[in-house]
């Protein structure tokens, strides 16, 4: 497997990638500025909504009890999964039990989490992926890049190529309307024949049972309704109490991952169809997922179990603009995800994630529910430093640097000294290479310091007094 | 008047890269009527070694800082990032040591970055101090997020005579340079910057100015070595009158 910083490599040397990834989070940026400054007190509205995720996220278990006495109630069942392998497990033989052959699966970054799309592959069951995006990249045989654009890598130029090699009759003409067109001709067949209909949750009603998507295509509802079966896997933390709650959530959400006041269809699943319903499917699945949450909490990363999957972490972090999605290799990408991927598959191999970050503390100013990423983000380091995970040659610089600092004398005598030397080394104002600084100055020049630290000049001058 | 006696904490980048800036604050200070004094004891605040996830050894340098800073009524910072380290990380660095808590906390407390001083607690403001050029502000993000330093500067620089300004596009958006983050992935450090540089040039402006010394160096570095002519100072130089001599990398 490649490592983070080839994949980064490779993402700073495409030039298509950065096209797409800014239009799509550039537009993102200052749509959510406009959103955010025409809502009342979004302050105030961020302060409740992270009070909400706390008060579930404290009181999880009770939550997460009543939401399966009344989603039971509705007539659904409700399974419990401790890890991504028997939340697949259960997923698998839920659809055997039905004899399904193929799936419609409504966009869930749950299901990405824990590998399902793989899963039904591996059972030998059909799926059809039917938001527009998944469906591209379903086509193109890739991973989401991003949680709520999973093509935003891709440029409206390249999907055109892609709906053209791989759709049965194709767009002609070169536009929006008429790629969508395409899509929805390809997929409408393939859905309505579904067996059975796999969604996540963007909340989970706690006093009704209820559980809540929302799309901007309308694709969730039409794969989820009209199977016999809907199967939902979502994660524990997506509980609130009510639907008042439910509701705040959703403002927030909407605004902070597009700029819009509400996305195109929000619908609540209640059971499966009852006595005198026309439509529903018949039997209604909901497999609650754990996959190292409850670790989470103990582990100090409590605030992350407030996340929405908004996306605007990511859509405002410099470092994500410029490397895209796939880049940072985990489910997960941007800031949420450097914080996230290294609970979900361990510090060893992701500790470049939480180190490959400015701290400049973006990401946590337009979090909707105020997670404090660059201080989780500074944990992991932390864990990655005792664990012994950082680079000799970083540990080695490092401890050399504070060991001299403590010792004020010496510091004096040894910051002299590399003044010295690195002011005989500039030319006209400037350094351009420098020993054992190759990493800035393969880009940039380094200033040329004066000949003597400020310490020295000003001891001189207090002398002269 | 009651003159204020402040201990400048100089900053570790300041002291070896460009001590221009350090003269510059004790400058402004004086003019603020404040002593300024210079306390032996300081070297750097810690701050690599915290972002490193190197805990050991930033708590041994905020120990020697806070011992350090301790006996004076202000501490004021050239620097937001070292401003911040100390006022917002420090505290959280003693959160369950009973013995250094109450001294990190009351270094925090009464540790202000330069601009916010001079503007919010002694309510100065420069005068009789002319720059004739058109300048742009890029603000750090430390100083920004942790420490809410936007209007400050601004307000200070006001009051240069002969300087106008020129809005940077994304002037909130981080130069890339994140401390050790711009030696340790250089190549991402490199495209951030090269966007901002690319806005600066845009601007038309003959000054870039900022308030930490970090984020100055990768973006003049930057700007240089793509050959642009727009001259950088860390705003405090301005401020104090110190606005004629050389820019970061050049002779003087
Ligand atoms: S961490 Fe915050 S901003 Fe990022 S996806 Fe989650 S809720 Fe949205």
């Amino acid at each position: 497997m490649s490592s983070f910083k080839e994949r980064a490599d490779a993402a700073l040397a495409d030039p298509i990638l950065k096209i797409a990834v800014e239009r799509t989070a550039g537009t993102a940026e200052a749509k959510r500025a406009v959103a955010v400054d025409a809502f009342p007190d979004f302050e105030a509205a961020r302060d409740r909504a992270a009070a909400i995720k706390d008060h579930v996220v404290a009181h999880l278990g009770a939550y997460l009890e009543q939401f399966e006495a009344n989603a039971v109630a509705a007539g659904a069942c409700v399974h419990w999964a401790s890890t991504a392998d028997e939340a697949c497990r259960i997923v698998i033989d839920i659809c055997k039990a039905a004899g399904a052959k193929s799936v419609a699966r409504s966009k869930s970054m749950l299901g990405e989490e824990i590998g399902l799309p793989h899963a039904l592959a591996e059972a030998g069951i059909g799926r059809v992926e039917t938001d527009l995006a998944e469906h591209i990249i379903q086509l193109a045989d890739e991973r989401p890049s991003h949680i709520i654009w999973p093509a935003m890598h891709k440029t409206r130029e390249q999907v055109s190529a892609l709906f053209k090699a791989k759709h049965r009759s194709p767009h002609e003409e070169e536009t929006i309307a008429a790629m969508a067109e395409s899509a929805r001709r390809e997929l409408r067949t393939q859905m309505l024949g579904a067996d059975v209909g796999i969604s996540g949750a963007n909340f989970l009603i706690a006093d009704t049972g209820a559980i809540c998507t929302v799309t901007n295509e309308g694709n969730a509802e039409l794969s989820l309704v009209p199977p016999r079966v809907h199967i939902v896997t979502a994660g524990i933390e997506k509980i609130v109490p009510s639907m008042p709650h439910a509701i705040h959530m959703l403002r927030m959400l909407a605004r902070s991952a597009t700029g819009a006041a509400l996305t195109q269809y929000t619908t609540f699943y209640t059971g499966p169809k009852r006595a005198g319903d026309r439509d529903g499917p018949e039997e209604m699945h909901i497999v609650l997922v754990d996959n190292g949450r409850t670790k989470m909490r103990a582990e100090g990363l409590t605030e992350m179990l407030r996340c929405i999957r908004c996306g605007a972490c990511m859509n405002h972090c410099v470092v994500f603009r410029q490397i895209g999605g796939h880049a940072y290799g985990g489910t997960y990408p941007g800031p949420m995800g450097s914080v996230l991927t290294p609970a979900l598959d361990g510090l060893k191999q992701s500790r470049d994630l939480p180190n490959a970050c400015t701290l400049n503390g973006k990401c946590q100013e337009v979090c909707p529910v105020r997670i404090p990423l660059p201080t989780l983000l500074r944990g992991w380091r932390e864990k990655s430093w005792r664990e012994g995970l950082e680079p000799t040659s970083m540990r080695w610089g490092l401890g050399l640097w504070a060991w001299v600092a403590r010792r004020p004398a010496l510091y004096r005598l040894g910051t002299g000294m590399a003044v010295r030397a690195m002011h005989m080394l500039g030319r006209k104002g400037w350094i351009s290479t420098l020993p054992l600084a190759g990493g800035w100055t393969r880009y940039r020049d380094i200033p040329r310091p004066a000949a003597q630290t400020f310490m020295a000049q000003y001891k001189k001058e207090e002398r002269r007094k | 008047m009651r003159t204020r006696r402040v201990a400048l904490f100089v900053t570790c980048l300041v002291d070896l890269m460009r001590p221009r800036i350090g003269f510059a604050a004790i400058r402004a200070l004086e003019a603020a009527g404040c002593e300024v004094v210079v306390p032996e004891g300081q070297t750097c605040c810690g701050q690599p070694a915290l972002n490193s996830g190197d805990r050991d050894h930033a708590v041994a340098l905020a120990q020697q800082t806070i011992a350090a800073l301790e006996p004076y009524e202000a501490v004021v910072v050239p620097s937001g990032s070292c401003a911040g380290t100390i006022r917002c990380h420090y505290p959280e660095l003693f959160e369950h040591d009973a013995a250094w808590l109450p001294r990190a906390q009351a270094v925090a407390g009464r540790t202000f970055e330069i601009m916010a001083w001079l503007d919010e607690v002694c309510g100065w403001k420069p005068e009789g101090v002319r720059v004739d050029a058109k300048a742009t502000y890029h603000d750090s993000c430390s100083g920004l997020r942790e420490l809410g330093i936007k209007a400050q500067p601004r307000r200070l620089l006001k009051n240069v005579e002969g300087l106008s300004f020129a809005p940077l596009a994304g002037e909130e958006t981080c130069c890339g340079f994140g401390g050790t983050f711009c030696v340790k992935y250089p190549a991402i450090s490199n495209a951030i910057v090269g966007e901002k540089a690319d806005a600066i040039d845009a601007t038309g402006a003959d000054l870039l100015l900022a308030g930490d010394l970090g984020c100055l160096m990768n973006m003049a570095g930057k700007l240089n070595r793509k050959g642009s002519k727009v001259r950088a100072y860390h705003a405090i130089e301005l401020i104090a009158g110190m606005g004629d001599g050389p820019a970061i990398g050049e002779e003087g």
